[in-house]
């Protein structure tokens, strides 16, 4: 049964966009991660225009988050503060990120520019998953490994206007947490993509929070910052498809109840060995088509006037 | 799901109120006084009668594509051909090459009266009834649609970006590969199915159809079409261009009240 996309302007199958939901809420069941990562370039796959695919998963993004903060809140996992404060950063980064966007539309060059973003992003990421999966199932042969401090202390910590993140246990310069919201931010407007996967090992391994409230602060104010880039985007570029990102957030509600039961069988440092060679196969593909030659090597858009 | 969501025509009304805005579209548009010509064309006499089976393609939230037959009559022996184009639109086309190992859009040409659909129809081919000069006077054919880059472009190298620029339209099926045949019924009586693929542009069509005697035009008549999005659709893609901030605010909540509907937990869990 084929659905007319009216911001997107072409007919999908409804089924199709409900399975890719679906698997992508799955994902986020199974794994804990957003799955935007994956949404923007099926959706390009399938033939959805990437501007209005980049624009539209920040729209389902909102909803994907607000859902995953609620649970983490009922487990008392969201550290506000830290969550605010990374917000200042996030905000002012997607507004830079839709800026950019424009300008980059404009030039001709978004296309390559995000495919690019996801290739070295999904191929680092994937790589340090990988890494960090291989040495814990090995570990797991070696008991009695000494453990690590909470967290180490290095040129970050003499950096000015210092604040007390409680319930992180936490006493650092607000910089940090601003600088990555703006990082964040910034390739949230660009990729259509929460940037959980970037904002999850960076809040572990740069800010030194506790495991346990990093998914929920992390939603947190992926929520404001993807409300924010579809604002901003409906309002720059028009590009924001209501009707696919309701379509795949039904899906997704769908996927994540399943994919959130199957998780619970699986072993952890499993899941993050199946997960990174996800996210590697996909960054592999994207490669593959910058670099293989073109099946046309021109392309023509339409100036809507 | 319904396969075309044609709605017949409302009669000679809409046709009436529609001829005003079609003349006004059709005032910037150097084919569009081609058409005008045409139409107080039969200084000849010759004549000919022709209509659409619908003059309104709606597209539905199932709108997998259209089909409008076009039929009519002819005075006399003669071929007929037939001409549907889309409003037309600027087009950008840029070229990849590669830099540093990856494809890189480098090179780009713009285009500014490019018909967003084209469709051409005769009874025989183009060649054998019509003289070069008058398909290209009557731009019968895609070869004779006078794409020209805006700028000075080396015109081997604005060539290629003509023929790119065709082969990309008739991918996304909105020129045709080849000429469609105009069918007759005896000698008089002619037809022939305008296809609209899924992703047809929206705005104000014209069908022109020419009574062509001895490879030259010799009578003419031009017919609307409107291609419109309807129902929800329509109304989702208005409200996002008339109020741009509001539609996103209301993606915005629509999507957060989706987020918490989905977090409620299950009684059974």
């Amino acid at each position: 049964m084929d659905i007319y996309l009216p911001i997107a302007e072409v007919s999908v199958d409804v089924f199709v966009l409900l399975g890719l939901g679906g698997a992508v809420g799955f994902l986020t069941g199974v794994f804990g991660v957003g799955g935007g990562f994956l949404v923007t370039p099926l959706l390009i796959f399938i033939g959805v225009p990437p501007t209005v695919a980049v624009a539209s998963s920040a729209n389902q993004l909102v909803g994907a988050s607000v859902s995953g903060v609620l649970v983490h809140w009922r487990r008392g996992n969201v550290d506000f503060k830290m969550g605010y404060v990374l917000l200042v950063g996030g905000l002012v980064g997607s507004a830079f990120g839709v800026w950019l966007f424009t300008l980059l539309k404009r030039l001709g060059q978004i296309e390559l520019t995000i495919s690019l973003c996801y290739v070295v992003l999904l191929g680092t990421l994937g790589t340090l998953m990988m890494v960090e999966s291989v040495y814990a199932q090995l570990r797991l042969h070696r008991p009695g490994v000494r453990r690590r401090k909470l967290h180490q202390h290095n040129w970050m910590h003499g950096l000015p206007l210092k604040a007390r993140f409680r319930r992180s246990k936490l006493y650092i310069s607000t910089l940090l947490p601003v600088g990555l919201g703006f990082v964040v931010g910034v390739f949230s407007a660009i990729l259509g993509v929460g940037g959980g996967f970037i904002m999850v090992p960076a809040m572990i391994y740069m800010l030194g929070m506790p495991t346990a409230v990093v998914p929920g602060t992390s939603l947190l104010q992926i929520i404001f910052v993807a409300a924010n880039v579809t604002l901003l985007q409906a309002y720059t570029n028009r590009t924001v498809d209501a009707v696919l990102a309701l379509v795949l957030l039904l899906g997704g509600v769908i996927g994540a109840r399943i994919g959130s039961r199957f998780g619970t069988r699986l072993r952890g440092d499993q899941l993050r060995l199946l997960l990174a060679l996800m996210v590697l196969a996909v960054a592999a593909k994207l490669a593959f088509d910058l670099t293989v030659h073109p099946a046309d090597p021109y392309s023509i858009v339409v100036d809507k006037t | 799901m319904s396969r075309s969501s044609v709605s017949r025509g409302r009669g000679s009304n809409i046709l009436g109120s529609l001829s005003c805005t079609v003349i006004d579209q059709a005032r910037g548009w150097g084919w569009g006084f081609a058409a005008l010509i045409l139409l107080s064309a039969p200084a000849h006499g010759e004549t000919l009668a022709a209509d659409l089976t619908s003059h309104l393609i709606a597209i539905t939230t199932g709108f997998t594509g259209a089909s409008v037959v076009l039929f009519g009559a002819i005075d006399g022996p003669g071929d007929v051909a037939v001409v549907a184009r889309g409003p037309d639109r600027e087009i950008t086309v840029r070229r990849k090459s590669r830099i540093a190992g990856i494809w890189v859009n480098s090179r780009e040409m713009t285009f500014a009266n490019v018909p967003s659909f084209y469709f051409v129809a005769a009874s025989r081919p183009l060649e054998e009834i019509v003289s070069p000069t008058t398909a290209a006077f009557y731009r019968l054919g895609v070869a004779n649609l006078q794409l020209k880059p805006e700028g000075m472009t080396p015109p081997r190298v604005g060539d290629e970006f003509v023929t790119a620029l065709v082969r990309q339209q008739q991918r996304a099926r909105l020129f045709p590969d080849s000429v469609s045949k105009v069918s007759f019924v005896g000698e008089r009586l002619f037809r022939t199915t305008i296809e609209f693929p899924s992703n047809v542009p929206i705005g104000t069509y014209l069908v022109q159809v020419f009574l062509i005697r001895d490879k030259d035009v010799v009578g003419g008549q031009t017919t609307p079409l409107v291609v419109s999005k309807v129902g929800i659709g329509a109304d989702v893609f208005g409200f996002a261009g008339r109020q741009p901030a509001l539609y996103g605010a209301i993606a915005v909540l629509t999507a957060m009240v989706a987020g918490w509907l989905a977090s409620l937990p299950f009684r059974s869990a």
